[in-house]
């Protein structure tokens, strides 16, 4: 039997306020322990929340973001149980009225019958937001548990997607796309190791073409797109393997072990909490107006589709160019900031040093685009010195990797190595003929009609010349002493 | 001194006659003479107590005192104050010492006033007898061997044995209003939103309101001056400017229109109550007010209504109490569970423990439709009630409590009886309404209280309501035997 897998995600997505979601206590990472803890923080008896204004903010950014209603009303719940890291006995959270509606994301995804990747769209059901537990620390305190109330409150999106996804590698590109976008949009530091961008999966599977959806198991707290891959490959096989048995699937919240790269089951259904959910007294209903939202229109950014159809656009970029510059934020920034410099009709030419050398380099030395050590203005600067004709792009590639080093501006580098180009027409023929007198089988052996020997002169010219010569000219001179 | 109403007492302070140092020992003397006997307060500190006073009389000297410098008043033991033991009543937080201030204290505080100590109640305010507090049972001035109502028991004792001119107190189904009925004082439950809840332990937190209790409206409404406000730490909190809640106090009441609602004086009254209270209702018409009978179809549904959603509530408020942070911990325990178990069970007394179980039932998945959703329907409806009554009249009246003060057990048994003590103030709290309750006269030698229902914000039109009404006659100025000096 051919089965499909079919996948959702739950994701936890810290934003970036000064402050926690309901008191004024820090959200800054990697304090002393509990040295962010207010009294709110540690639910003393007879303190209460106020909301953070900032953390809505955000939240319809975000929702504006994927094209989703915001709800005019939106309510505060709690979710109920006992944990020694949840203060209160209860998550503050938003059950049955969340503050983001339906919305979607498109991701690009391999074809099935085309090299190209295709677009595919994943529904996103809802967003809403709550509060983040404190840690539990199990080192250091002999059969004890240790209590770090930091985080407890800090807020976070939960960003729930429909269970469009259909393989391990569609999953990692939405969550791929919601970790750029929220970045993108400034309400997430996307900090995966230190917790910020958390993803929980729902994977179950099915025999092909069946509608009706397997029973499902939840991978808890992923925190990396490798392991992501990993642990939803693994839980597919596994799911696949136990039906293929003959056995069933229970719903169930399972780990991933990375050492192991297996998923085992943490708790099952029955033993899961009734949350008695209710609205929280505490806190009156969230009204947001149409102003409020205006007012957060007004300062988005651009977004990345957006803006990819506007390079396609605007610089005449093909769609594949348009969209790897704008996967991420900083490297359409870097692209902008280049393209911005030059002339129009050479933003073709900025996008395939940004995708190609630049990309290239950045990788090798795992940077990111924000430290890349050639500014865009030094590339723009780069780029002219090829539009003039002062170097060809073979020298380019050298004076690049000057730069890349901090022997500084392009122009500099060419002046201190001497690598301007040779368009002085003299000069030109004086190497051409010198290279005419030194190859004379060459020479013959094109007139006998073998065209390869014109490139092989070509190229000594150039060799002659250390690259500097310019290369059209160089061809104009030689075709006119073979005649 | 003991009988002076606030106002007096701070003129004699202004006017430098006695200290605020003395009047202090003064009241602290009463409270070691008499407390052992009424066990009105939990905890006392007379350095604290005197330290404050002292301040008090320098800000006095340097002519920095404002109406309250120097008043010592009580506080019911359910607002976090800052160095002062903070037990809500119970063995849960009994060596809780609060590390912040309640918002009504810091105001207190910045008035100048004295704390003379924290007064027993309820445990968790869970309670209409005073009977659950693990302090011990407060008793009745007016005779030891009753109860002197709940939850803020231990404040209406105390200030009905003269033992602080006046103390706060709060208020989640009648807390504030049936002691001062049972205890022959004068009590106001403000408009919920009116007075700031940070600070206060949460019992039920859409009914919980704070509120004074005193001699006289006079004294509630000086009360009110200072404890009202709005404060951005509590989101419930209302943004309105801060008023002067004596202004009304003089108007006239000819023209007044009181609703009598008939549900009020049905089935379940006591008919020494009700006479009393018909009585007073005829001063009323002797002042030039006009009495009209109203209806409150939806308030025997108040009870009911409560004792879901206060649980349900309570059920979530108190689980902050699971002995991992502050607070009681069993001192043995096998695991995390069983930590929380034996904590809870040993920690919480029998009440607490009955309404938190009656709490998680009705928000459980498969009975939170029927009861809580449920619930919440029928507080509209009732709310609903008195925006009809409103209608037809300016203020409701009627009893505050359906008897007088009871024996001690004779409600234990049975919890639906101890529940039917707030009857006629519950539906109140459900409609985030103002009540108060002030003496009406006496049934067999004890204090019966009227209540008096106003429409939102309209405290200080029901302070003058009865106001004129101690001007009239002098039941607020009657003082039980046992006490005086």
């Amino acid at each position: 039997m051919k089965w499909e897998v079919v996948i959702g995600l739950e994701t936890h997505v810290q934003l970036q306020t000064q402050s926690k979601i309901f008191c004024g206590a820090s959200t800054a990472f990697g304090s002393e322990p509990n040295t962010q803890a207010d009294a709110v923080s540690l639910a003393l008896p007879g303190v209460l929340p106020v909301l953070n204004r900032e953390a809505v903010r955000c939240a319809i950014k975000f929702g504006l973001a994927i094209g989703a209603d915001i709800a005019p009303r939106s309510v505060f719940a709690r979710k109920n149980y006992f944990y020694p890291d949840l203060p209160k006995g209860y998550q503050i959270s938003q059950y049955e009225l969340p503050v983001v509606g339906k919305g979607c994301l498109t991701i690009r995804v391999p074809a099935a019958n085309s090299e190209q990747p295709e677009d595919k769209v994943v529904n996103i059901t809802r967003a809403h937001l709550e509060e983040d537990a404190g840690k539990s620390v199990h080192e250091d305190f002999h059969g004890m548990s240790g209590i770090d109330l930091n985080r407890a409150g800090t807020p976070l999106l939960e960003i729930v997607s429909e269970p469009d996804m259909r393989s391990a590698a569609e999953a990692v590109a939405y969550a791929k796309k919601l970790h750029e976008l929220v970045q993108w949009i400034g309400i997430c530091d996307g900090n995966m190791q230190e917790g910020s961008f958390r993803c929980d999966v729902n994977v179950s599977v099915r025999p092909e073409g069946s509608e009706k959806l397997g029973t499902r198991r939840e991978i808890k707290n992923l925190n990396s797109f490798r392991f992501m891959q990993q642990a939803i490959e693994y839980e597919t096989r596994w799911q696949i393997e136990t039906l293929e048995d003959g056995g069933t699937i229970q719903q169930a919240t399972v780990l991933f072990d990375p050492d192991s790269g297996e998923t085992r089951a943490m708790r099952t259904k029955e033993e899961a909490n009734d949350y008695r959910y209710f609205p929280d007294p505490d806190l009156l209903p969230l009204q947001i107006t149409t102003d409020d939202i205006a007012h957060v229109k007004a300062a988005m950014p651009e977004l990345p589709d957006a803006m990819k159809a506007r390079f396609e656009q605007e610089y005449g970029l093909p769609a594949y160019d348009a969209a790897t510059i704008t996967a991420s934020r900083a490297m359409a920034d870097y692209f902008v900031a280049a393209a911005g410099a030059l002339p129009k009709e050479f933003a073709k030419q900025a996008a395939n040093w940004v995708m190609g050398s630049v990309a290239a380099k950045l990788n090798e030395e795992s940077r990111e685009i924000a430290d890349c050590p050639v500014s865009p203005a030094q590339l723009a600067g780069l780029l002219k010195r090829i539009q003039d004709g002062t170097i060809s792009g073979k020298i380019a590639k050298e004076v690049f990797d000057a730069m890349w080093v901090g022997e500084g501006d392009a122009d500099a580098i060419i002046e201190s190595k001497g690598l301007k180009q040779v368009s002085d027409a003299g000069e030109i023929e004086k190497i051409v003929d010198e290279v005419l007198a030194a190859n004379a089988a060459m020479v013959t052996e094109y007139k006998a009609g073998k065209e390869k020997a014109f490139n092989s002169l070509v190229g000594q010219c150039m060799k002659v010349s250390k690259g500097k010569a310019n290369p059209a000219q160089v061809n104009e001179i030689l075709k006119k002493k073979l005649v | 001194m003991i009988n002076k109403s606030l106002k007096e007492l701070g003129a004699l302070l202004a006017a430098k006659q006695i200290s605020s140092v003395e009047l202090t020992r003064e009241f602290l003397a009463r409270i070691h003479r008499l407390n052992p006997s009424i066990n009105a307060f939990i905890t006392l500190d007379e350095e604290k107590s005197l330290a404050q006073a002292r301040a008090a009389d320098e800000r006095i000297a340097k002519g920095e005192a404002g109406p309250f410098t120097g008043i010592p008043l009580a506080q019911k033991d359910i607002f976090a104050a800052r160095g002062w033991r903070t037990t809500c009543g119970s063995r849960m937080l009994e060596n809780f010492v609060a590390p912040y201030d309640a918002h009504i204290v810091t105001e207190f505080d910045r008035a100048g006033v004295v704390n003379l100590g924290r007064t027993n109640m309820d445990e968790f305010a869970m309670g209409s007898s005073n009977e659950t507090s693990y302090y011990g049972k407060v008793r009745n001035p007016w005779d030891t061997e009753r109860v002197p109502g709940g939850s803020s028991g231990g404040s209406a004792a105390a200030v009905a044995a003269r033992m602080c001119p006046a103390a706060t107190g709060t208020d989640t189904g009648g807390s504030i209003r049936q002691p001062a009925s049972l205890c022959g004082l004068s009590g106001l439950k403000p408009t919920y939103g009116v007075c700031s809840r940070y600070g206060l332990v949460a019992f039920a937190s859409s009914l919980d309101q704070a509120g004074p209790i005193a001699k006289s409206a006079e004294d509630l409404a000086l009360m009110m001056n200072v404890m009202a406000g709005f404060d951005a730490r509590d989101s419930t909190s209302l943004p309105r400017e801060k008023e002067d809640y004596t202004r009304d106090l003089g108007k006239s009441l000819a023209g007044l229109r009181i609703g009598l609602p008939r549900e009020y004086f049905a089935e379940g009254l006591d008919s020494g109550v009700a006479q009393v209270v018909q009585t007073a209702i005829n001063e009323y018409r002797k002042l030039g007010a006009e009495i009209v009978e109203i209806s409150l179809p939806n308030n025997k549904l108040s009870i009911p209504v409560y004792y879901v959603l206060a649980p349900a509530e309570a059920s979530s408020n108190l689980a902050r109490f699971d002995g991992v942070r502050y607070g009681y911990r069993a001192p043995e325990y096998t695991d995390l569970n069983d930590m929380y178990c034996k904590t809870r069970a040993q920690g919480f007394g029998a009440e607490v423990k009955r309404r938190i179980m009656i709490g998680t039932y009705v928000l459980s998945a498969g009975y939170y439709d029927a009861y809580y959703l449920k619930a919440q329907k029928i507080r509209r409806l009732i709310a609903q009630d008195f925006d009809q009554a409103f209608k037809q009249c300016d203020v409701i009246m009627g009893p505050t409590a359906p008897g007088t003060a009871f024996k001690f057990g004779e409600k234990t048994a049975d919890p639906v009886q101890m529940y039917l003590e707030d009857l006629y103030t519950i539906a109140v709290n459900l409609a985030g309404l103002p009540g108060m309750s002030i003496p009406a006269g006496f049934s067999s030698g004890l204090p019966v209280g009227l209540q008096i229902i106003g429409n939102y914000f309209d405290e200080a039109k029901m302070l003058n309501v009865a106001h004129q009404f101690q001007l009239a006659s002098d039941w607020h100025t009657r003082m039980p035997e046992g006490i005086r000096e």
